[in-house]
């Protein structure tokens, strides 16, 4: 059995009437890999935002080590458990400053040029602005910054949805390698299930706000591949 | 004060009115509907108002005056608030905002001895205050509403770095600041070159001497700039109670989910 890093639990979040996440379960379990799929409107970046409260769940409840999330001071938890979105916004006039935006509002010292080196990055962009990137090398900035503040798990919410394919692969190997190197635990939120068979280790289907079912990435293939690639295309 | 019989010669200019009238009739702008309630409201407004303010200056009470402008502030406030519609607490973000900056100006012009403790000079002065830190307030408002909507990947991006929601807001705040402020300044500079002051105009046609209206009109433009300037900065500063929760999140109403 593993470890959950992290756990949801009956988590329910309404907005604008609409009910988003509807009594959601989840295990995401440390040191590995957890993409959660599923059709648009599913919930799944909401059920992101819930686990790092950047939303406030109705009712229910997200676990870090067993300690429910509820009670931990919400920059800290944020510190702890890093987010990564669709859209890389950078903040600084200089790639350096980017990486270490978040390090700095938290008094905490990073390597710049480690980072750089670590996201796949030449650390002599260092100075430029960040603007100057490409989309692609601004994503993997955006994960350097993330990793400035050492987190124990990141959530990546479909971090290469803007990308163009040779720079979405690069992104893939390098969240397969943070996990085989560092031993961190992510949740990767995708609808494109060629990707969650490249990077997950394990899968959460979610449709409608609620949990489908929860695999290892080959019984996942094997027994439920076809009815997800079915919900997902929405034809019943 | 001879009442409002001196109004009939100014009904006269009722003329105008009807010129824009006929104009939006002929070109069917459908605009004479707006204009006659915009006639007929300024009208009844202002009248009002000058009982009022006759009536004040017969009591010769500053605890008056003070009620008047106190209700000035809350009307404003109203006002505002209607016009930010939907953002959370915006009534008494304005009224804050408003009352600082009417009580800070005028009671540095007071303690300064620029001009007398009476009614005659504040509550005019009063209202012109008012008038333009609720049109900056409102500015402020809407613009860090939109905003906060617009740029909410760079908003949340900051948030799930640990930024507190100031720091994560600070750039929009900023901003709103700069595009409520800026207008005031640019008239400030073009005073007197490209425009007149209604103050100033008023006085010189009213009899005054030219230099007179020209040394009050200075106190009312840095008056003006002023309080324009503590009302808007104090709206930035407490209005992301408005837009954030206490545990720096977006709040619900003004995300686009």
């Amino acid at each position: 059995m593993y470890r959950p890093k992290i756990e949801v639990r009956g988590l329910r979040y309404e907005a604008g009437g609409t009910e988003i996440l509807a009594g959601v379960e989840a295990l995401v379990p440390a040191e590995e890999v957890t993409a959660v799929v599923g059709p648009s409107g599913a919930g799944k970046s909401t059920l992101l935002r819930a686990i790092n409260r950047l939303i406030e769940p109705s009712s229910g409840e997200v676990y870090l080590d067993g300690e429910p999330t509820g009670s931990l001071d919400p920059l800290e938890l944020r510190r702890r458990v890093g987010m990564v979105f669709q859209i890389p916004a950078l903040f600084g006039s200089s790639v350096e400053e980017a990486v270490l935006y978040g390090a700095r509002l938290a008094g905490r010292s990073a390597d710049p040029v480690r980072l750089l080196e670590v996201v796949g990055l030449d650390p002599s962009m260092s100075g430029c602005a960040p603007e100057t990137l490409s989309v692609g090398q601004q994503q993997r900035v955006s994960i350097a910054r993330a990793l400035a503040l050492e987190p124990e798990a990141l959530l990546l919410d479909e971090p290469t949805s803007a990308l163009d394919e040779a720079a979405r692969r690069k992104v893939e190997d390098l969240v397969r390698d943070l996990n085989a190197r560092l031993g961190l635990t992510m949740v990767f939120v995708s609808h494109d299930l060629s990707q969650v068979e490249r990077v997950a280790d394990r899968v959460v289907l979610l449709a409608d706000g609620k949990r489908v079912g929860e695999w290892e990435r080959e019984d996942f293939f094997s027994t439920a591949g076809e009815r997800a690639r079915r919900l997902i295309a929405g034809k019943p | 004060m001879e009442g409002l019989q001196t109004v009939g010669s100014a009904l006269l200019t009722l003329g105008l009115v009807a010129v824009a009238v006929a104009l939006s009739l002929y070109e069917r702008l459908d605009l004479e509907k707006e204009i006659g309630v915009a006639v007929v409201r300024s009208f009844v407004q202002l009248a009002a108002i000058g009982y009022v303010i006759d009536f004040i200056f017969g009591l010769e009470s500053m605890g008056a005056v003070a009620l008047l402008l106190a209700g000035m502030v809350l009307f404003a406030a109203w006002t505002s608030a209607r016009r930010a519609g939907d953002v959370p607490r915006a009534f008494g973000v304005v009224a804050l905002a408003v009352g600082v900056a009417v009580a800070a100006t005028l009671g540095l012009l007071l303690a300064l001895g620029v001009v007398p403790a009476t009614a005659r000079y504040l509550i005019p002065l009063g209202g012109m205050v008012i008038g333009n830190s609720m049109n900056a307030a409102s500015l402020t408002l809407t613009r860090i509403r939109d905003d906060v909507q617009e740029q909410r990947p760079k908003v949340e991006a900051a948030l799930a770095l640990g930024a507190p929601s100031r720091q994560a807001a600070s750039p929009i705040i900023k901003t709103a600041l700069q595009r409520a402020l800026i207008p005031l300044i640019d008239a400030t500079k073009t005073t007197g070159i490209i425009f007149l002051p209604g103050a100033m105009v008023g006085m010189i046609i009213a009899g005054a001497d030219p230099l007179e209206a020209v040394r009050l009109q200075i106190v009312v433009l840095y008056m003006l700039l002023g309080s324009v300037s503590i009302a808007a900065i104090l709206v930035g500063t407490l209005s992301y109670h408005s837009f954030f929760t206490p545990s720096h999140q977006i709040r619900k109403g003004v995300s686009a989910e």
